[in-house]
């Protein structure tokens, strides 16, 4: 875990990783197409898992938004937050269920401040999880689309609209 | 502002009338008895403009927020609904939420809802299927595009005043206005705040909420209670999630002798009320008064916002309106 707190904290190189993470399954799509996206998938899952444990400690929800939560996994938050921080967060920053934790949207507000690419998308209103995609892996959700399908009726919000930030 | 109401309560016509709005929360009782809620109903509905039905407040199984309103507006009050993502998914609350405004329900407060482990029963499971934006704005999408979630549409679609929870006083405080900003971008119409007992943080709060101008897009209710004694504080603050007390109140409940601490928290809160109600951008105040209720009133009183507004009637009850077809039942 101390790793992955490491790397935590150097949201700009993770947000980097992310970026170029991103550019490579974008390349490789073609090629994962014709393997068929379900068979890369079942390959994919574990390893990513593995990593993404590991730096994240990563839910596997399957629709992966670090970018746009400080790199911090907000499905690690004990109410899944996907919006920001409760109302319980303590005094110290501390999360409300588990006393002796950071609180995640303590951590992903701070580390966001320090990351000039992604760092905006914290004002993102996301939509509710898509609870089917549990366990799957989200590069490949990502190249099919998979993660970007809301609810029907669901109206998307990019980045809110403030007057200053 | 929109001019046109969007919900047929009085609590949204009492702020878009640019008056400051009272409401009160009720503590639901812990009893199959209906005549508990009309007791506790009873005391607040002539000082203020909305009651609070909590839905499981403190993670401790109550009788239910949907089943408190339905028992209110029968009586002609006015709830205000809240709802947690604690305890049901998205296919339970759209239910719920059709089914409180088909009883008369014209406010929605939208929680995330404090954790199991908050409360007595912490082996329940936990479900925060929606959070609570997410689940404004699907209200807000019920409302105003007449349709579930899924893109079902509804035959009639609930005319409701939603609203939201903002908590200025924990961390991270800079993120605070922000979190309201999404709250208020997602459909909130009005917003409930946790206690505030700092107000000089809660000023900072609002001067930036100010700056964001937010004030102008949504009602700020400030909220608001007594503290019994310095012991309640200290239990409040370290056992009740997300309550933020200073110490120098705190310091002054255990300066004054024991006969006097009730009057002294009372004092303290009236204060409150009347330094917040000097901020711009503050719409009114929401008084939470955890198992002193017979206060309320006269918090409310000595802070110098009675009588509430007639608007239909009396203080806490709805305006109907809307006689929209013959067999429409009133329960008044």
């Amino acid at each position: 875990m101390k790793f992955g707190q490491w790397l935590q904290n150097h949201p700009h190189f993770l947000e980097q990783t992310y970026g170029l993470t991103h550019r490579v399954f974008t390349m490789l799509d073609p090629l994962i197409a014709k393997l068929g996206y379900e068979r890369v998938d079942h390959w994919l899952r574990g390893p990513e898992e593995f990593a993404k444990r590991i730096v994240f400690d990563c839910r596997m929800c399957g629709q992966c938004i670090l970018h746009s939560t400080g790199m911090t996994c907000s499905m690690s938050c004990p109410k899944n937050l996907r919006n920001g921080p409760c109302g319980g967060v303590r005094a110290n920053g501390y999360c409300e269920v588990f006393p002796d934790k950071p609180c995640v949207w303590v951590q992903a507000y701070n580390r966001s401040l320090e990351m000039p690419l992604y760092g905006d998308e914290i004002l993102v209103i996301e939509p509710p999880v898509n609870r089917s995609l549990e366990g799957s892996s989200a590069w490949i959700n990502m190249l099919t689309g998979q993660d970007k399908v809301t609810p029907k009726a669901w109206e998307s919000i990019e980045i809110i609209p403030l007057a200053e930030k | 502002m929109n001019s046109e109401f969007k919900s047929d309560g009085r609590l949204e016509r009492v702020l878009r009338s640019g008056r400051f709005a009272v409401t009160a929360e009720l503590n639901p009782p812990d009893s199959a008895d209906p005549e508990e809620v009309y007791q506790a109903a009873l005391v607040l509905s002539e000082v203020c403009d909305g009651i609070n039905a909590t839905d499981g407040s403190g993670a401790h199984c109550h009788m239910s927020s949907v089943a408190i309103c339905a028992l209110l507006t029968r009586a002609g009050y006015a709830p205000i609904f809240q709802v947690s993502c604690r305890d049901r998914n998205r296919i339970a609350i759209q239910g719920d939420v059709l089914g409180a405004a088909a009883m008369g329900v014209s406010n929605v407060l939208c929680l995330t809802g404090d954790d199991v482990t908050a409360g007595d029963q912490p082996q329940a499971k936990r479900v925060f299927d929606f959070d609570s934006i997410q689940l404004l704005r699907t209200i807000k999408i019920m409302r105003d595009k007449g349709m579930f979630l899924s893109g079902r549409k509804l035959t009639t679609p609930p005319r409701l005043f939603l609203g939201a929870a903002s908590n200025p006083f924990v961390p991270p405080y800079d993120w605070r206005p922000y979190r309201l900003a999404k709250k208020i971008e997602a459909g909130a119409d009005f917003i409930q705040s946790q206690y505030c007992f700092d107000v000089p943080r809660f000023r900072q709060f609002m001067q930036k909420v100010r700056d964001l101008g937010l004030h102008e897009q949504a009602f700020f209710l400030v909220g608001v209670g007594p503290l019994r004694s310095e012991k309640a504080a200290e239990f409040m603050r370290t056992k009740v999630p997300g309550v933020h007390i200073p110490d120098d109140i705190v310091e002054r409940l255990r300066k004054t002798p024991k006969e006097k601490k009730v009057e002294e928290g009372k004092r303290i809160c009236v204060e409150i009320i009347q330094q917040v109600r000097e901020i711009e951008g503050v719409s009114g105040v929401h008084v939470m008064a955890y198992r002193q209720e017979e206060l309320v009133a006269e918090i409310i009183s000595e802070a110098g916002l009675l009588p509430r507004p007639r608007i239909g009637g009396l203080s806490a009850q709805d305006s109907k309106v809307r006689p929209r077809r013959g067999n429409r039942v009133n329960g008044v």
